[in-house]
């Protein structure tokens, strides 16, 4: 496994290996390209950020006052008639909205329960296996201009719920038959 | 949607607030999440003029090209909209790549490429195309192959073996990432009629 790690930093540099030996074997001026292609990087990065405020101001709202705290309390005993551990609602609730903030939720569980404890092992799989839908749609849909997200913004959240549940089935599953 | 959306998480959030005397917590935390959007767009500025700069290079050099021509059988099968060996495919590929490896940072600027490359040739430019929200779609449940991050967490948080839960992580994120490709070509032909347009 520790190979596999290793693997994953070689990605980077050799992607950009190969990108600079194509680009000397076809004599294409790789650095004026490389200029032009960030110029466009850096407006497209820059222009982000009033949808990024934006939605991270909504966000910490929610946060903050209490609310997110409050609906996760109110919803919480739905969680167990489907037999999933109610500590882990936070960070089904979370996910989807902040990243950052489920990621401490995840650290707080780990911390709280052990990293051996099947809990933690479900949110370390809950958090790795899906992606904050608020924020790419934020960032993807902010970036061209779209303003009627149509069908995406359902289909996300309901692939989040599906993605979530399948991982803590997954999981308990993994650990009870496959790993020794 | 995204209006009333963001109206009423703000209007809510202020008003509980109000009820539940933490009015001192909702302004920090206004000032602060503004603070951190500018962080983020700083991190974003250096990863969107990396890897769009090399990707350019990729571009010129014909590599871009060759990607798209190699990897569009596979691609057309998500897109069926796409036109033929149509550059949003290469955008499409590298972001989807990306993500595999868990390389979340190179991820983002190709995907807003992407987007940028599929709304070029939207009809409606208000409104997400088929293709955009497929893409979107396979991007909230991306594949990822190497969860870096929570490793990361993990092996901080002294696990005896931090990695113990890459192989689930890949199971799972395979089956949500079907799941959201099934739910978007269901809810496509429910909205479209099941007709071509």
């Amino acid at each position: 496994m520790i190979d596999l790690v290793f693997f994953a930093k070689l990605i980077l540099p050799l992607f950009i290996l190969v990108i600079l030996f194509s680009a000397l074997i076809t004599r294409t001026d790789a650095y004026s390209a490389f200029v032009s292609g960030g110029k466009e990087g850096l407006q497209m990065a820059a222009e982000l950020l009033p949808f990024l405020v934006g939605m991270m101001a909504a966000i910490s709202v929610l946060r903050s006052s209490g609310l997110l705290l409050w609906i996760t309390n109110l919803l919480s005993p739905l969680f167990l008639t489907f037999h999933i551990p109610a500590e882990l609602f936070p960070l089904f609730l979370t996910r989807p909205i902040s990243g950052t903030a489920a990621l401490s939720i995840t650290a707080d569980l780990t911390h709280t329960y052990g990293t051996e404890h099947i809990i933690s092992r479900m949110a370390a799989v809950v958090q790795g296996s899906t992606d904050t839908t608020l924020y790419i749609l934020t960032v993807y849909f902010g970036a061209v201009g779209i303003k009627k997200m149509g069908r995406a913004l359902a289909v996300g959240l309901l692939a989040d719920v599906t993605g979530m549940i399948l991982a803590v089935v997954v999981t308990l599953w993994y650990f009870q038959n496959v790993w020794s | 949607m995204v209006n009333l959306i963001w109206i009423f998480m703000l209007i809510s959030g202020i008003l509980f607030s109000l009820f539940n005397g933490t009015v001192d917590e909702v302004n920090k935390g206004l000032l602060e999440s503004a603070g951190q959007a500018v962080e983020l767009v700083i991190g974003f500025v250096a990863v969107f003029t990396l890897w769009l700069g090399m990707m350019e290079i990729a571009k010129r050099a014909g590599l871009l090209e060759l990607v798209t021509k190699l990897g569009f059988p596979f691609i057309r099968r998500l897109f069926p909209d796409l036109p033929k060996n149509h550059p949003a495919a290469g955008y499409i590929m590298t972001n989807l790549s990306a993500n595999f490896f868990g390389l979340g940072n190179a991820a983002t600027p190709f995907g807003v490429k992407a987007m940028k490359e599929l709304q070029s040739m939207n009809k409606n430019a208000e409104q997400a195309s088929r293709s955009m929200v497929t893409f979107l779609c396979m991007n909230t449940a991306a594949v990822t192959f190497f969860p870096a991050t929570i490793v990361s967490m993990r092996l901080s948080e002294g696990a005896a073996d931090p990695l113990d839960i890459v192989i689930p992580a890949f199971i799972a994120t395979i089956l949500s990432c079907s799941a959201a490709i099934f739910y978007d070509r269901i809810s496509w032909k429910i909205v479209s009629g099941g007709s071509r347009d």
